[in-house]
């Protein structure tokens, strides 16, 4: 629209051009600036980590080549458990958050008790720190020997879908609430039951509004995978750990992280790159 | 490969009581500080002689490159647990390493209340930086891999790796290290455990490595795990006053050359170095250390080795 416009506008004015001259040499000159600045605050914190006492200890302990070569492999072979466990959680999540949101959600007063146990458990398990669950999961439910010895990670699996169900049933209540009544109304007018409106009209949109949230929460999962070491588990953090402990060197832990970052990072991105394309679509006109 | 874990085992067994034995603790150090006034007082009532004594220690004392000067800070766990110090209570001097500490302290001529102990976790330890303790005693094995990273003085004991189970449990009546194939191994990270269970038994599980042995003891006690491995102290301790129906399955012979020896852990290039090694070899040559080990630690009751 802005090259249709510019065919009919008349030349600006001097003022007008002077302004533009203007306002281009304070960008320029923002933009030196902000550069300046840059070197000199990374100038001031490399010299103060660099040129600190300690850096070469600091160096040593963290930033050790040869350790992280050596226990990569096994660094790596941890994440590998982590990667499964996440993708069990998230289908055991995806199944139990979405049938809390709906039993939150139900209407009629037959429902009362379901919907009040659904609301005293999100309650419960937002509040129990995630470490917490895993240590009475892990170590209680095996106890009552009602299953033969699972692997520890099943264990760990379990925790997870029972912390997460939580907050994920939440968001999606929140998603189902936020559908206007009218789409419900048209929908049982149009001869739907309730369990079809549910399904063909509120929780598609639901989902929709809710995916930056979700995805937010399936980020947060994919690094709450790494505390399935407290119940024994060599996961890439015990494995990093354990490498830790024999050459009394934290590098291992810095492989660690790193590895979790490139694991999480693509979803992290994705959920930008999701969000931003959702506001542009929902907020056509732009943000004032 | 074997995964090899060198760190000594930090075997917190108390843990499952903390809050009792906070009490307790509080109390005993309440109870402790009592009777050290008490014998303050009966003292000072005594001739200049004792002063004296005392003037000299602290001048030598003063001498070393301590963390506080004039005081010798000796770090330990928390909690620190039994047989290595009893009831959490490290200042009474009871249990082998609160023991040892105050004979090495004496050696170095810091007086009694010169040492003060403080709790440091594992990470304190190994991370860079200048340390708050002059020796850290809970357990530290020696290895050359650490040696890199730390200072050790020369052992203070030595112990050997033994195994503790259930009865009934997979292999609790093991006889032989065949016998211990399928069984589902637990320790705590960073012990000499799993290396000495990947090298002599090499089991057909995966052995299940826990944040501490109260974890592994919760796992064991649940069913997740069949046997805890530790040193042999701790494997004993956790068979009379942790476990209902524990076992004492057996010990392994010690590793050629690797971590049973457990000693003095000092950051790297520590100036007290030396002098520490010298004093724990004068108790060792005196005999001190052995009638230490033998009044705080059943010595290998009832383990037989495993072969």
């Amino acid at each position: 629209m802005v090259s249709e416009d510019r065919a009919v506008r008349p030349t600006p004015s001097q003022v007008e051009l002077d302004r533009r001259t203007f306002r281009k040499k304070q960008d320029t000159r923002s933009i030196l600036i902000s550069i300046v600045s840059t070197l000199i605050f990374a100038a001031v914190l490399g010299f103060l980590v660099v040129g600190s006492p300690g850096w070469a200890v600091v160096q040593e302990k963290f930033f050790n080549f040869e350790i992280g070569a050596e226990f990569f492999p096994r660094i790596l072979k941890g994440l590998w458990l982590n990667v499964r466990v996440l993708f069990f959680a998230v289908i055991g999540v995806a199944i139990f958050g979405s049938l809390l949101a709906v039993a939150r959600t139900l209407k009629g007063s037959v429902f009362t008790p379901i919907r009040l146990l659904a609301a005293a458990y999100t309650d419960i398990f937002r509040g129990l720190p995630v470490i917490l669950v895993l240590y009475l999961v892990g170590y209680g439910i095996p106890g009552l020997q009602i299953l033969p010895r699972m692997p520890e990670a099943f264990w760990g699996t379990i925790a997870l879908i029972l912390c997460y169900s939580a907050y994920v049933s939440e968001v999606l209540r929140a998603g189902i609430e936020a559908i206007h009544p009218s789409q419900r109304m048209a929908a049982r007018s149009l001869g739907l039951t309730y369990y079809q409106t549910l399904r063909m009209v509120v929780f598609p949109q639901a989902i929709r509004k809710v995916t930056p949230a979700l995805m937010n929460d399936f980020v947060s999962m994919q690094k709450d995978v790494g505390l399935i070491s407290v119940l024994g588990a060599v996961d890439a953090i015990r494995a990093a750990q354990i490498a830790a402990a024999t050459t009394y060197n934290s590098t291992p832990y810095v492989v660690a992280g790193i590895l979790f970052i490139l694991f999480s990072w693509p979803f992290i991105r994705l959920t930008d790159w999701y969000t931003a394309r959702t506001q542009k679509r929902e907020q056509v006109g732009g943000l004032v | 490969m074997a995964i090899s874990l060198t760190r000594s085992t930090k075997s917190f067994a108390k843990r499952l009581g903390v809050g009792a034995m906070a009490t307790v603790a509080a109390l005993s150090m309440a109870a402790c500080s009592n009777g050290s006034s008490g014998s303050t007082s009966e003292e000072s009532g005594e001739s200049e002689d004792i002063q004296a004594v005392e003037a000299e220690n602290t001048s030598d004392a003063d001498a070393l490159p301590t963390v506080v000067p004039g005081k010798f800070t000796v770090a330990t766990g928390e909690p620190a647990f039994s047989p290595w110090v009893e009831n959490d209570d490290p200042a009474s001097g009871e249990g082998l390493e609160a023991a040892v500490a105050y004979a090495v302290a004496e050696q170095l001529g810091f007086a009694r209340e010169n040492v003060v102990w403080i709790r440091t976790p594992f990470d304190t330890v190994i991370s860079p930086g200048p340390k708050d303790f002059d020796v850290n005693l809970q357990q530290f094995s020696i290895s050359e891999e650490r040696l890199e990273a730390v200072d050790f003085s020369s052992p203070y004991y030595v112990t050997t790796q033994a195994i503790v189970s259930l009865e009934g449990n997979a292999g609790a009546d093991a006889k032989t290290l065949a016998d211990l194939k399928d069984v589902k191994f637990g320790v705590a990270v960073g012990s000499n455990g799993a290396a000495v269970i990947e090298e002599k038994v090499a089991p057909n599980q995966e052995i299940g490595v826990f944040n501490s042995n109260d974890d592994a003891v919760a796992a064991l006690q649940a069913g997740q795990i069949d046997a805890i491995v530790t040193d042999l102290p701790t494997v004993l301790y956790l068979q009379a006053a942790v476990l209902d129906n524990g076992v004492v399955v057996g010990q392994f012979e010690p590793v050629e050359g690797d971590g049973d020896e457990f000693a003095f852990l000092l950051p790297k290039d520590s100036g007290l170095t030396a002098p520490v090694t010298a004093a724990v070899d004068a108790l060792r040559a005196d005999g001190t250390l052995d009638a230490l080990a033998e009044k705080w630690i059943a010595e290998g009751a009832g383990a037989p080795v495993l072969k």
